[in-house]
């Protein structure tokens, strides 16, 4: 097989072909156990002997621990066991969240539980282990802890301050990680640029909010030596290195399966410390432990986002060219990285992101990643996406009101020409094929700006304000081992998929790439059942369990369609290789000479019927007597891919918003909303609308709504779902959705990353369409969420 | 065993005699005691909505109610209802338009616009997602479950066009 695969070689096109599912939107047959109530969450899961895990958390956000006295509590009915830091120092290993190319960066062991200190608000102390999670709660109570409060550092500004409270004293400051990027002469080419405009933009610190909190059930069996731990997590595999390094076991002695998830964006793709604490005390106990986080530990435990404070200068000259950025970026990450992705990579992404729009020569990014007491923060959907958008387009914006050029038209000017692929950005980003011109073109056609613009000034007279806000954005998917691997954490950055063919003729794949809503499986069912032949219906896709599926890194990053798909379509047409050449040895017909179509081997040439593939499996496994001695039997094949050309496939894409803002109440009404955006082959438009919606509507919680609040002790404010606020039904807009298809060519499938497009661009979007509003007032707002309460301080009026 | 209290009710149409303690709220009862895990706790206070079934009738939240106030009660679940097909054209509505990702909100999100259908049917966009405002749904951008309501409101009131 010296000849390379394509399309044409294994004579599949793509968008012909009779019998093809890719670019179709069949409904995902997960969806009805889901309306019936009936998939299977990690705390639907109950074994014999299980117990529960609650948790006693620091009160304090900085505080030595004098004395943790459990003996009421462990008296109290139901209580199995109670366990501090020092019980399970030797059991587990403690962590360091660094990568080595990362350079420089550093962070501090973290344990289950700390022994020595509380460094955040909310961090897992002791460990109460009880027969029911009443019983557990009742005993929590009765932990007394014997605190020294420390003093707190909170504010990220000061964080480096040579009076700042240090968080981890053996690691001499505060500091994580600083890296800058530079291209060009930036000091020289603002000097002589026509303007230079500088804004400082604050993102809010905001969270997941996975409405089925972080869950997990870990049993050890000490017969076997085995630990098996049902999670909620996007990367099984990933959790399985880990809990086998950390607790001394070997890596095919931990086995983790994970069933349905409620909802992940980022959140369940970290270790955390008090998930550990429960497969080591599995492990100690030798019985099953069960842990579902409440509201209130998610708030305080799931990792928290987008703490960012940027202060950015943008040049451009009169005629609209734009000449560079020029960016510092600041962030908090509470007291520790989280392993073991790190928790500066966020900070990383702005510094690779920001301009990556747009044409221009002169480029100085710094990010600097600073510790805090409050909770860590760490990747979550868009990682620095959301961040370097709103610098990059709120910097065009106001450079283009500097300059009085229209917004679409300085875009239109700057964005990258369609014809200039590939290339490399100022940022060092590769990119292979973007289509910024042909998406904003498709946008504006969908929004029609002239009839809005003449909307606008015809209300303003009556004392309306409605704002329009574009955003154009890239978007990193399908990352290669430059993301992590090369940093030296065991996170795979290849995935796998076995696909075979049963007795009856159904088909079952087996995938290393994981479903937490997406879709997933159901857009892997749809290709392998064009890449084998069979109908769709025949196919059942398996997912989540590291003893079961090849191994691979899971869901993150937007890599499940671009990575997992290609292997799963790859395995499927090896085996309707192996299907068509075996039965043309049964029936005596030229190697070749067959094909597979929906569910039938069928002559090639003619399409004629020539055998059902439930005859052919019934011959191969149960009549292998009557089959030629050496003929092969094997009808399962297995493929693994990666990407090799580029460390990462870029999308991009193209926002707009439409909304009003009422300037007697700061409160802003979202009318429309619209994307245009280029994920590659798209083979599941449905699904692809729908994973840019939802993203969209994250976007639009950090834009407007969401923000994690702490008082100057460290105390968040904002722990239940009264006080955070989410989006809600009623306040969100319809979206409408339109693409742009430039598929990868690293791939047969083509497909790049989709899920986190509309998380990327929409808070640039509306920041824009606000000040955009606001712009007769001489106001505008640029610290996310814009509240009521902030857009009528920019307003004068309160 | 004396804080246990004894309590007699309809789960599904099926007659359940239980010994709960009297802090144990019904979602908990339905999950833990019945093995009904389709009604999801999501924040225990009544905001989210996951954990949305039927008492006697009425749309409530399991989460504020407590089992032990449920004596000779009827209660109804998204298990009850998928098996009676009482909700089946809301349901296949969500197969078609995907109005569901990770599932964790949808019986929750079923139970309240089944609500809307049956009392106060309306395919008025507006208040479809007004009704649905105590329903969070992280996943969606809530698009595609106002779709499928809507068309199930406009099929109900003997609209054309609906599927």
């Amino acid at each position: 097989m010296s000849v390379p695969m394509t399309p044409a070689t294994l004579g599949l096109s793509r968008e012909d072909l009779p019998n093809s599912y890719i670019g179709r939107s069949v409904p995902r047959p997960s969806v009805r156990k889901l309306v019936q109530g009936r998939a299977t969450y990690t705390g639907d899961v109950t074994l014999p002997r299980m117990v529960h895990a609650v948790f006693v958390r620091s009160p304090h956000a900085h505080a030595t621990i004098l004395r943790i006295d459990t003996a009421k509590a462990a008296g109290m009915p139901g209580v199995i066991r109670i366990f501090t830091g020092a019980d399970l120092a030797g059991v587990c290993e403690p962590w360091v969240a660094t990568l080595a190319h990362l350079k420089g960066m550093k962070s501090a062991p973290q344990r289950p539980l700390p022994i020595e200190k509380a460094t955040w608000q909310g961090e897992a102390i002791v460990a109460i282990i009880a027969r029911s999670v009443a019983e557990a709660e009742d005993a929590a109570a009765e932990v007394t802890i014997d605190w020294a409060p420390l003093p707190v550092q909170t504010d990220m500004e000061t964080a480096l301050d040579p009076d700042a409270v240090l968080i981890h004293p053996e690691l001499g400051d505060n500091l994580v990680f600083t890296r800058t990027a530079e291209a060009g002469s930036v000091d020289e080419a603002f000097a002589r640029a026509d303007h230079v405009v500088e804004a400082t933009f604050h993102t809010g610190r905001h969270t997941g909010v996975t409405l089925e909190p972080r869950s997990i059930l870990a049993d050890y069996n000490r017969a076997e030596g085995t630990l098996t731990v049902y999670q909620a997590t996007q990367a099984p595999h990933m959790m399985q290195g880990v809990l086998a390094s950390q607790l001394g076991l070997a890596e095919g002695d931990v086995r983790i399966i994970t069933r349905d998830v409620g909802g992940s964006y980022g959140i369940k793709v970290h270790v955390y410390p008090d998930e550990v604490a429960v497969a080591a005390i599995a492990k100690v106990l030798g019985r099953p432990v069960r842990f579902v986080a409440d509201r209130f530990e998610s708030f305080v435990s799931d990792i928290h986002a987008r703490d960012h404070r940027a202060t950015g200068r943008i040049a451009v000259n009169t005629d609209g060219t734009i000449v560079g950025f020029d960016i510092d970026d600041l962030t908090g990450i509470g007291p520790y990285s989280v392993y073991p992705r790190t928790s500066a990579i966020e900070g990383n992404q702005v510094v690779n992101l920001c301009g990556g729009p747009y044409d221009f020569a002169h480029y100085r990014c710094r990010t600097t990643v600073v510790l805090q007491n409050k909770t860590p923060t760490c990747q979550y959907r868009a990682v620095g996406h959301p961040i370097a958008t709103a610098i990059t387009e709120g910097l065009v914006d106001l450079a283009a009101e500097a300059i009085g050029m229209d917004p679409i038209a300085i875009r239109r000017k700057n964005l990258i020409r369609d014809d200039a692929y590939p290339c490399t950005s100022p940022a060092g980003m590769k990119f292979e094929g973007l289509s910024h011109h042909k998406a904003l073109d498709t946008l504006i056609a969908m929004v029609q700006p002239e009839r809005l613009r003449a909307e606008q000034a015809a209300l303003r007279k009556k004392g309306i304000y409605r704002g329009l806000g574009f955003a154009s954005f890239i978007e990193l998917t399908n990352p290669s081992p430059f993301m992590y691997g090369i940093g030296g954490a065991r996170i795979s950055a290849q995935d796998g998929c076995t696909v075979r063919m049963d007795p009856d003729g159904s088909v079952v794949a087996l995938s290393g790439v994981t479903e937490q809503g997406q879709g997933t499986e159901a857009i892997l069912a749809q290709i392998v059942a064009h890449g084998v032949g069979v109908p769709v219906e025949r196919v059942k896709i398996v997912t989540g369990d590291t003893q079961v599926t090849p191994y691979g890194g899971g869901t993150w990053a937007c890599r499940g369609a671009g990575i997992g798909g290609e292997a799963a379509l790859q395995a499927a047409v090896a085996l309707r290789e192996q299907l068509a050449s075996v039965a043309a040895t049964i029936l005596q017909a030229p190697a070749g000479s067959l094909d597979v179509v929906m569910g039938e081997v069928v002559d090639k040439a003619t399409g004629a019927a020539r055998m059902p593939l439930a005859e052919l499996g019934r011959l191969v496994y149960f009549r292998g007597d009557t089959l030629p001695k050496d003929m092969p039997r094997e009808f399962v094949q297995t493929r693994h891919f990666i990407t090799k050309d580029y460390p990462f496939a870029f999308t991009n894409g193209v926002q707009a918003s439409w909304l009003e803002v009422d300037t007697d109440t700061g409160l802003v009404r979202l009318i429309d909303h619209w994307v245009v955006e280029d994920c590659g082959r798209i083979i599941n438009p449905k699904l692809v609308d729908e994973q840019v919606r939802g993203g969209v509507v994250q976007g639009i919680g950090g834009a407007l709504y969401e923000h994690c609040l702490y008082d100057e002790d460290g105390q968040m404010r904002t722990t239940t779902m009264a006080d955070y606020l989410v989006p809600m039904a009623a306040e969100m807009p319809d979206i409408h959705v339109g693409h742009v298809e430039t598929p990868t060519g690293e791939s047969l499938l083509g497909a790049k990353g989709a899920g986190e497009a509309g998380t990327a661009g929409a808070p640039a979007a509306i920041m824009n369409a606000i000040n955009d509003a606001l712009r007769p007032f001489g106001a505008r707002v640029l610290a996310q969420p814009f509240t009521p309460e902030r857009i009528l301080a920019a307003l004068g009026r309160c | 065993m004396s804080r246990h209290h004894s309590i007699s009710l309809t789960v599904n149409g099926e007659r359940i005699d239980a010994m709960i303690e009297p802090r144990l709220h019904l979602t908990d009862f339905l999950r833990d005691h019945l093995g009904l895990t389709g009604a999801h706790a999501g924040c225990e206070h009544g905001v989210c909505g996951a954990c949305t079934v039927r008492v006697n009738g009425a749309t409530v939240r399991g989460c504020l109610v407590l089992a032990v106030s449920l004596d000779g009660a009827t209660v109804e679940t998204i298990e009850g209802l998928s098996d009676s097909g009482a909700i089946a054209d809301l349901q296949e509505a969500f197969v078609t338009h995907n109005a569901a990702q990770c599932g964790y909100c949808t019986p929750g999100m079923l139970m309240s616009a089944a609500d809307l259908i049956d009392h106060a049917c309306t395919d008025d966009r507006a208040a479809i997602r007004e009704h649905l405002s105590g329903n969070y749904c992280r996943c969606t951008g809530y698009q595609a479950i106002v779709d499928a309501v809507e068309e199930v409101a406009k099929a109900r009131m003997g609209k054309g066009g609906a599927a």
